[in-house]
C-alpha cells in the first residue's frame, strides 16, 4: 500500500527570513507529483524539508497521518535522488547500491540479492563492479536511482534528478522514471524547474512561486484553468501570450481592435491567448488583432511565427504544419473565445473559458 | 609551399642572430630577477651537496685537505658505531609517533573547525600559531622551561599533590616532551584537512544520513576515503620534517642529545659529528644516509598509495 503525505501550514525560515510561508498540501498514495517553479521558489527546500534534511519552522508534516517533523531522515521511509547523484566517489557501483542495506545491517546474501534485483530493473548489472568516474552521466543517474530502489522505500524524492544531462538523454531518463512509477506504485515527489518535465510526468503539479503554492493540480487543469497569469504564463511552451485590455460594453479592447467572447469580462485588464489557440487570416473565431510578423521558425510538424501587434505588444502564434508566412507582413489573427483567459488587475484568471 | 620554403630561408638565415637578440632582450629582465635564487641554488645548495657527496668517501677534518678512504665511512656505521644505531633508534621512535599522532590531532580539530562556527578565521589564526613559531628557538626554550622539575606543567600537577618527575632530564620522558611539542605544531596540516574537508560535496552526507549512516559511519566510510589523498600528502610531508627535525632537541638537551643519549635525533648527531668532532667525511656520510632513507621511505609510501588513495579523477 502506497503511502500519503499531507504538509498544513509547512513553514520554513532562515533566521528572520522567511522562505517557505505556509504550505498546504496533500499527496494521496502512489500519486506522482512535480513542484516546479523558479529558481528560488522554496520547491527544492520544500523537498529537502519533506526528507528530513532540513528542520522544519512551523506547521505540520505527515506521513501516512503521523506526524514526522522530528523523525531522523533515515526513519521517514524515503530514498532521494539528488541532481549531483551524490555516488560515492571511492565505491563501485555495487558498494554504493550496497551502502544503506550495509548500514542497516541486512545479512550479506540479501543485500546481493536486491542489489541485483535493481540492477536489473535498471539495466546497470554490467557496471555493477565498475567506479562512478567510469560512468557516462546517464549510467551515473541510473545508479542514483538504483541506490534508492534497493532501499525499497515508502516515498521517492527527486531533486532536479535530470538537469546534468543532455537534452535527448533527459527525455529518455523522463519516460524511464514514469515508468519505473508505474512499475513500482510508490508515492514520488519530483522537483524540477522545466515545465515540459512537469507536464509529462506529472499526477499532480504543484506550481510554486517565492514559497507559496500558485496552483496545484493535474497537469491538464493547470494548462487549461490557471488561476494566475503566472502560472498561465509558467505552464506551457512556448508561453502564453498576454496583451494589456480594457472593458468597454462587455468587450475587450485590444489595442486598435474589439473583441466579444460572449461572456461577462468586467474588470479585465489582461487577455491571455495560448500560441497553439491563434490562426491566422483563415477566418475562424474572432479576430483580435492585425500583426506584422517579425521572424518565422518553420519546426516541420509546426510553424512558430513572432509577430508584433500594431500597438507594439509582441505575440506568439503556433501553427500546425508547415505554413508560408512572410517575413514584414500584415496578418489578421484570430483566436477561439473559449480558449481565451482574462485576469484582472491583480493577475487572478476571472472566469474560467468554457469548453 | 616549396615556393614560399624557398623564399623564406635566406630572410630565417639573416634574422638568425637578431631574433637571439630580440629574445634576450624580452627575457633578459627576468633571467636578471632570477639571477639570486640561480646563485643561491648553485652555490649553496647544489654545490655542498654534490662536494658532500665527494666528501662522504673521505677522511677530513676542515684543517688537512681529504684523504680517500673508499666507503670506510659507511662501513662505520653499520658495523663499528653504536651511537649511529641509537639515534636511529630515538629518530623512527620520534617519526613513528609524532607524525600519526599530529595528523590525528589536525584532522580532529579541523573536522570540528569544519561544523562552521562563528569566528573561525579567527580560531584558524590561533591553531596556526604554533606551527609558525613552532620550530624556533624561543619555543624550544619556552617548552623547555614549562617541562623542567619545577616547570609550569609540574607546578599544574602539584595543585593535585602529585610530584611529576623532570619530564626533559628523566630519559624515560625526555623524547615524549618533544613529540608533544611537535604535536603541538599541528597547524599547517590541519589547515590543508580543513581544505580538504571543505571539497567533500555535502550531499554526500545528506545522502548517507539518508541511508541511516551515523557520524561516526559517515567519518569512517566517506571522510576518511574521500580525504585519502590530503592525508597522503600530509604523511610524506610531516614524516621528511620529523626526520629532519633538530631544533627542538638540539636546545632542550643542550646540543648533546642528553639524557643519556634520550633526544639524541639523527640530525643532532650528524651536527655534533661535523661541528664538535670536525669528522666532516663520517657527517657527510650520515647526511646521505638520511637522503637515502627518506627517499626510500617516499617512494615507498607513493608504491603503497595506489591500495589506498581514492584520487577522485
Amino acid at each position: 500500500m502506497a503511502t500519503s503525505i499531507q504538509l498544513r501550514q509547512i513553514k520554513k525560515a532562515y533566521g528572520d527570513v522567511q522562505v517557505i510561508h505556509g504550505v498546504d498540501l496533500t499527496i494521496d498514495p502512489g500519486e506522482f507529483t512535480v513542484f516546479v517553479g523558479p529558481s528560488g521558489c522554496g520547491k527544492s527546500t520544500l523537498l529537502r524539508m519533506i526528507a528530513g534534511l532540513e528542520p522544519i519552522t512551523g506547521g505540520d508534516l505527515l506521513i501516512d497521518g503521523q506526524r514526522m517533523n522530528e523523525v531522523p531522515a533515515a526513519k521517514r521511509g524515503i530514498a532521494m535522488v539528488f541532481q549531483s547523484y551524490a555516488l560515492y566517489p571511492h565505491m563501485s557501483v555495487y558498494k554504493n547500491l550496497a551502502f544503506g542495506l550495509e548500514t542497516a545491517k541486512m545479512p550479506k546474501a540479501e543485500i546481493a540479492q536486491r542489489v541485483q534485483k535493481a540492477a536489473e530493473i535498471l539495466k546497470i548489472e554490467p557496471l555493477l563492479q565498475r567506479k562512478p568516474k567510469q560512468l557516462s552521466g546517464g549510467q551515473r543517474q541510473r545508479v542514483a536511482i538504483g541506490r534508492a530502489i534497493v532501499r525499497e522505500p515508502k516515498i521517492f524524492l527527486f531533486d532536479e534528478p535530470l538537469s546534468n544531462l543532455d537534452a535527448e538523454l533527459r527525455v529518455a531518463m523522463r519516460v524511464e522514471i514514469a515508468k519505473l512509477h508505474n512499475d513500482l506504485g510508490n508515492t514520488m515527489i519530483y522537483v524540477t524547474h522545466d515545465q515540459v518535465e512537469a507536464m509529462t510526468m506529472a499526477d499532480k503539479i504543484v506550481v510554486l512561486r517565492a514559497g507559496i503554492i500558485e496552483q496545484a493540480g493535474a497537469p491538464l487543469d493547470l494548462y487549461n484553468d490557471p488561476r494566475n497569469l503566472f502560472v498561465a504564463g509558467f505552464i506551457g511552451s512556448p508561453k502564453m501570450n498576454f496583451l494589456t485590455t480594457s472593458v468597454e460594453n462587455n468587450t475587450l479592447k485590444t489595442g486598435t481592435a474589439s473583441v466579444s467572447l460572449g461572456r461577462d469580462v468586467t474588470g479585465a485588464t489582461t487577455l491571455g491567448i495560448r500560441p497553439e489557440h491563434i490562426t491566422i487570416a483563415d477566418g475562424s473565431g474572432v479576430k483580435f488583432a492585425d500583426v506584422i510578423v517579425d521572424l518565422v521558425e518553420n519546426l516541420g510538424g509546426q510553424t512558430v511565427v513572432y509577430a508584433t501587434t500594431k500597438d507594439g505588444q509582441s505575440l506568439t502564434i503556433v501553427l500546425e504544419g508547415q505554413r508560408d508566412v512572410a517575413l514584414g507582413s500584415t496578418v489578421e489573427a484570430y483566436l477561439d473565445p473559449a480558449k481565451a483567459h482574462i485576469f484582472n488587475a491583480e493577475g487572478v484568471a476571472i472566469s474560467a473559458p468554457s469548453r | 609551399m616549396t615556393v614560399h620554403a624557398a623564399d623564406a630561408a635566406p630572410q630565417d638565415a639573416a634574422s638568425g642572430t637578431s631574433k637571439w637578440s630580440r629574445a634576450w632582450q624580452s627575457h633578459a629582465p627576468g633571467y636578471l630577477f632570477l639571477l639570486p635564487w640561480f646563485i643561491g641554488f648553485f652555490g649553496l645548495t647544489i654545490g655542498p651537496i654534490i662536494s658532500s657527496f665527494y666528501l662522504s668517501f673521505t677522511d677530513f677534518d676542515l684543517l688537512t685537505s681529504p684523504d680517500w678512504v673508499g666507503f670506510a665511512n659507511y662501513e662505520r656505521m653499520f658495523t663499528n658505531d653504536r651511537t649511529f644505531a641509537t639515534s636511529m633508534r630515538v629518530t623512527f621512535t620520534f617519526v613513528l609517533f609524532s607524525v600519526p599522532l599530529k595528523l590525528a590531532f589536525a584532522l580532529a580539530i579541523a573536522i570540528l573547525l569544519n561544523r562552521g562556527m562563528k569566528g573561525l578565521p579567527l580560531y584558524r589564526a590561533v591553531f596556526y600559531l604554533p606551527s609558525l613559531l613552532g620550530a624556533s628557538v624561543a619555543i624550544a626554550i619556552l617548552w623547555r622551561q614549562i617541562f623542567a622539575g619545577d616547570g609550569l606543567v609540574n607546578q599544574f600537577l602539584s595543585i593535585f599533590g602529585i610530584v611529576g618527575p623532570s619530564w626533559i632530564s628523566n630519559p624515560n620522558y625526555s623524547l615524549w616532551t618533544l613529540i608533544v611539542l611537535s604535536v603541538w605544531q599541528f597547524g599547517s596540516p590541519m589547515i590543508i584537512f580543513l581544505a580538504g574537508l571543505r571539497q567533500i560535496p555535502q550531499d554526500m552526507y545528506e545522502a548517507a544520513s539518508l541511508d541511516g549512516a551515523s557520524k561516526w559511519r559517515q567519518f569512517w566510510k566517506i571522510t576518511l576515503p574521500l580525504l585519502t589523498p590530503v592525508v597522503f600528502f600530509n604523511a610524506i610531508i610531516q614524516t621528511i620534517e620529523a626526520f629532519k627535525s633538530f631544533t627542538p632537541a638540539f636546545i632542550i638537551s643542550n646540543g648533546t642529545g642528553s639524557p643519556i643519549n634520550s633526544t639524541l635525533f639523527y640530525t643532532l648527531y650528524l651536527y655534533n659529528e661535523a661541528f664538535s668532532y670536525f669528522r666532516m667525511g663520517y657527517a657527510s656520510a650520515l647526511a646521505w644516509f638520511l637522503l637515502l632513507l627518506i627517499a626510500c621511505f617516499t617512494a615507498f609510501s607513493f608504491l603503497t598509495s595506489k591500495y589506498w588513495v581514492h584520487y577522485d579523477d
